[in-house]
């Protein structure tokens, strides 16, 4: 199943949104998880999971730290996806 | 060296009778029970379908993302936490002087619980990355810790349902030993789910009166058949008396001594001597430099079990001989039901306004008076109290056989 870059980031801004509480307009595909939006290493745990769960794809622990950004989140999905 | 005295500026609460202090204390003071069927699947699954839950739900008062990371028993303590440091002024002080005790008899149960049906059914990769925190027992102090940057130090006793006087009582002494000149101290519990009910009733200890859920919590009534299981939790802001002053808060009494025993008997069931009871009694007052004399006011522990209650009754008179004739006794379980860990602090919370109020909650429903409890009830309505200086008590036991007294004095300007 291949997913597109915009339902990607559509999906994880909702998620983002649930998770930690940041309005999906300020979710931008430059923005740092840590430093931009305040995600929390706890909440990085559960943003990755609901992503998983969402998008059917897996993202190993090891990748996770290579995540900063919401743009590097958005591109491992999509090619996770192809 | 004389005694750092220690005086309470500011109250918080959330409780079945309501979102804070303010109408919790109109509610106990109209009588009115908290009491209710409980909603919910699970509840058809046990014997036992009564209960006081909060009146005030924290969604309703607090950001969905923090109620997410939190366990209820945080959001309790949290939301109390709020109101007392509100109501005490937002005191501006050094960091290093501020400490937390706040208990939990049981601790994060209800995340404990819906943890594991996630485990069991989709399996540990959807375990939240919060569930430690938030099913950890000293969570609810860690978390206020936290909020108020408190650097004295964060502390959770555990004596069940002593556990929120025990809390007083340490903090009471982190500020006597100049350890702290600041404390929030109470206590919380959520525990209003299968599991914990299932074993209470197990043990034959919750009220099975389902049809009636108002009239279920009826200490010293003679027809009483057990407990009802409440949530939620009560804080005190504790504070160096010169500190108070220094500041020119708001003092509404001071917490003046505790007396802590042990049983040494049974672990669920009092001892029928007291002796317990009555030594911790004793030791309170000493060190509150008080007599039975000075006492006008006992809010008991007094759960609504056909055994504990006469055992404290009993205690109480062995240790107050002729002169628990001028003590009035309120048993506040009878509208508020037992909230366990949070129990020993909102009564904290209610023997202070008592004092300050000159006015004793009732004991509702009791209809019989059992016959064996000699004690001067305040049945069904509220009694004044007198003018000038006073003193109260607060009991609270818990299973284990730990006994707790905190006495209290009226604050009159000095």
């Amino acid at each position: 199943m291949s997913l597109s870059p915009d339902a990607v980031l559509a999906g994880l801004k909702e998620i983002v949104e649930e998770v930690a509480g940041i309005p999906a307009a300020s979710i931008e595909l430059g923005k740092n998880f840590t430093d931009d939006l305040d995600v929390d290493s706890l909440s990085m745990v559960e943003v990755v999971v609901a992503a998983e769960e969402r998008f059917g794809v897996k993202i190993p622990d090891d990748k996770v730290t290579e995540l900063a950004t919401v743009g590097d989140a958005v591109n491992f999905i999509v090619n996770a996806a192809k | 060296m004389n005694k750092r005295r220690v005086v309470v500026t500011g109250l918080g609460a959330t409780t079945p009778l309501g979102g804070d202090v303010e109408s919790t204390w109109a509610a106990l003071i109209a009588g009115k029970s908290g009491v209710r069927t409980l909603q919910g699947e699970w509840v058809s699954t046990i014997p036992v379908s009564i209960g006081a839950p909060i009146a005030v739900e924290p969604i309703e008062v607090m950001d969905r993302v923090e109620t997410r990371r939190l366990d209820r028993s945080e959001q309790f303590a949290l939301i109390a936490s709020r109101e007392a440091w509100q109501d005490a002024g937002k005191p501006e002080i050094d960091k290093e002087r501020l400490g937390v005790v706040i208990a939990s008899g049981i601790g994060g149960v209800i995340t404990l619980l819906d943890a594991y049906d996630v485990l069991k059914t989709k399996g540990a990769r959807l375990i939240s990355p919060h569930t430690v925190p938030m099913l950890m027992p000293n969570g609810p102090a860690a978390n206020v810790g936290l909020e108020l940057g408190a650097k004295a130090g964060v502390h959770t006793p555990v004596s069940a349902c002593a556990s929120g006087a025990e809390a007083i009582g340490y903090a009471l002494e982190m500020i006597r030993n100049n350890r702290a000149d600041v404390v929030l101290a109470g206590g919380v519990e959520a525990a209003i789910h299968a599991l914990p009910m299932a074993g209470f009733a197990s043990m034959k200890a919750l009220s099975t009166r389902n049809d009636e859920p108002e009239k279920a919590s009826r200490p010293y009534d003679v027809n009483r058949d057990g407990f009802v299981l409440g949530e939620g939790g009560g804080i005190l802001v504790l504070e160096e008396y010169e500190h108070a002053i220094a500041r020119g808060a708001k003092i509404y009494a001071e917490i003046a001594g505790q007396g802590l025993t042990s049983d040494g008997y049974h672990i669920a069931a009092p001892d029928p001597e007291g002796s317990g009871v009555k030594r911790a009694i004793e030791i309170a007052l000493a060190d509150a430099g008080l007599t039975t004399k000075d006492i006008v006011h006992l809010n008991a522990h007094a759960t609504s079990t056909p055994a504990g209650d006469v055992a404290e009754a009993s205690a109480l008179v062995g240790a107050f001989g002729d002169e628990i004739s001028h003590v009035t006794v309120s048993a506040t379980k009878s509208m508020t039901g037992h909230l366990l860990g949070g129990a020993g602090a909102i009564e904290a919370i209610f023997v202070v306004l008592a004092l300050h109020h000159r006015l004793a909650p009732p004991t509702i429903n009791v209809d019989e008076l059992d016959p064996a409890v000699k004690l001067d009830v305040v049945m069904n309505v509220a009694r004044p109290l007198p003018a000038g200086p006073i003193a109260a008590l607060n009991d609270s036991f818990g299973f284990g056989g730990h006994n707790v007294v905190l006495a209290v004095k009226s604050y009159e300007g000095k």
